[in-house]
């Protein structure tokens, strides 16, 4: 079988299209903060350089504190399969206004492009729906990723998405890498000077 | 046998009050007997969201995405979870983060099972050894004041802390 595969950066891009400031994200590890970087720069952005696994609980996290916000966690498949707990945790906690976009290139592509989980039959879309998310979507064209658009500003979730992508790799754009600035410009673009001050 | 002052001296209920005390608004746990009380009063508590995980690991992420839109949240967990709490911990250290912890003891008094060494005897050695302040009670009737202490230490000055609840307070099972 021979999938449609979109390109990454320019589906994410997409993806992105139109973005206010309801949307908060939370990204990592690696290729997926370039993606949303190369976007443009955006102190609601808030990126994950290492702790690997942590961006759809910090996402949980911030779901919870924010229910009138929208919020993205935004990562590749690799990061959430070595967080793949959070998944079903998630799905029980069930922020409706959480989204989990996984863009699933099927490689571990900061490492030498290693074939994953998810090109060996790992089918993350099916691990979600039998967690119990309400609104599960796999995007292969872009279609598709106008209609995940939609529903990431929309839907009453918590939603899960893959995104199939090609293993091509875009350049590096790099973010803030110090997580402690990433901090403070997130909570103070959200929560204006109680942000910093608290 | 818990200590004779445990008996008298409600460090359960302690904990809940400095939850309240502390405006704390997001309670995650991995389900620990020592801390069921706190679980469960949590849980009803309607200006408290409370619920599970599954792994200590997403603790450290959905407490740091807690601060991240503005609120204090505690992670509950029993000892011998603290190795599943190192690699994220990078988070709350990298991005000095208050990160608040209660853990319960297992491992060091009169303990009956030995693999809970592994995780008891480590712990604060592990904890310390990640950046974590590691600040325990061993007696019933300090559990309150040194929570306080603990979280006020992490809100304020922004930083991990683990509060550990010995064993001592919380008694050994018997079998």
């Amino acid at each position: 079988m021979v999938e449609n595969l979109l390109p990454r950066r320019s589906s994410i891009h997409r993806l992105l299209e139109g973005r206010t400031d309801n949307l908060l994200i939370v990204a990592g590890l690696g290729s997926a903060i370039w993606d949303a970087e190369s976007a443009g720069e955006n102190p609601l952005n808030f990126y994950l350089l290492g702790a690997m696994g942590s961006v759809l609980p910090t996402a949980l996290g911030l779901a919870l504190a924010q229910p009138k916000r929208r919020v993205m966690a935004l990562m590749g498949d690799a990061e959430l399969m070595m967080g793949l707990y959070a998944v079903p945790t998630v799905a029980v906690r069930s922020p409706a206004n959480l989204s989990v976009v996984c863009i699933d290139n099927g490689r571990f592509g900061e490492t030498g492009s290693q074939v994953s989980h998810t090109s060996q039959g790992v089918d993350l879309a099916g691990i979600a729906r039998a967690s119990g998310y309400p609104h599960v979507m796999e995007v292969h064209n872009e279609t598709g990723l106008d209609a995940l658009r939609t529903a990431v500003h929309h839907t009453e979730g918590p939603l899960f998405a893959v995104i199939k992508v090609s293993s091509d790799m875009p350049s590096v754009v790099m973010p803030i890498r110090d997580a402690a600035i990433g901090k403070a410009r997130f909570r103070e673009a959200l929560l204006g000077e109680r942000g910093l001050k608290e | 046998m818990a200590d004779a002052a445990a008996a008298e001296i409600n460090w359960r209920e302690d904990i809940f009050q400095a939850i309240k005390t502390l405006e704390i608004k997001q309670v995650h746990y991995v389900p620990d007997a020592g801390h069921s009380h706190v679980i469960d009063k949590c849980l009803v508590d309607p200006d408290i969201e409370a619920g599970m995980l599954a792994n200590e690991f997403e603790g450290v992420g959905v407490c740091c995405g807690a601060w991240l839109g503005g609120q204090r949240s505690l992670m509950l967990m029993q000892s011998s979870g603290i190795g599943n709490t190192i690699n994220a911990l990078g988070l709350a250290t990298s991005g000095r983060f208050p990160f608040l912890s209660i853990l319960t003891m297992r491992g060091e008094w009169g303990e009956f099972n030995p693999w809970q060494l592994h995780g008891g005897q480590s712990a604060e050695k592990v904890l310390e050894a990640s950046g974590v302040i590691v600040m325990r009670a061993n007696y019933a009737h300090e559990v309150g004041e040194i929570v306080l202490a603990g979280a006020r230490l992490a809100f304020h000055s922004y930083c991990p802390v683990a509060v550990l609840i010995g064993q001592r307070v919380i008694g050994a099972k018997v079998f």
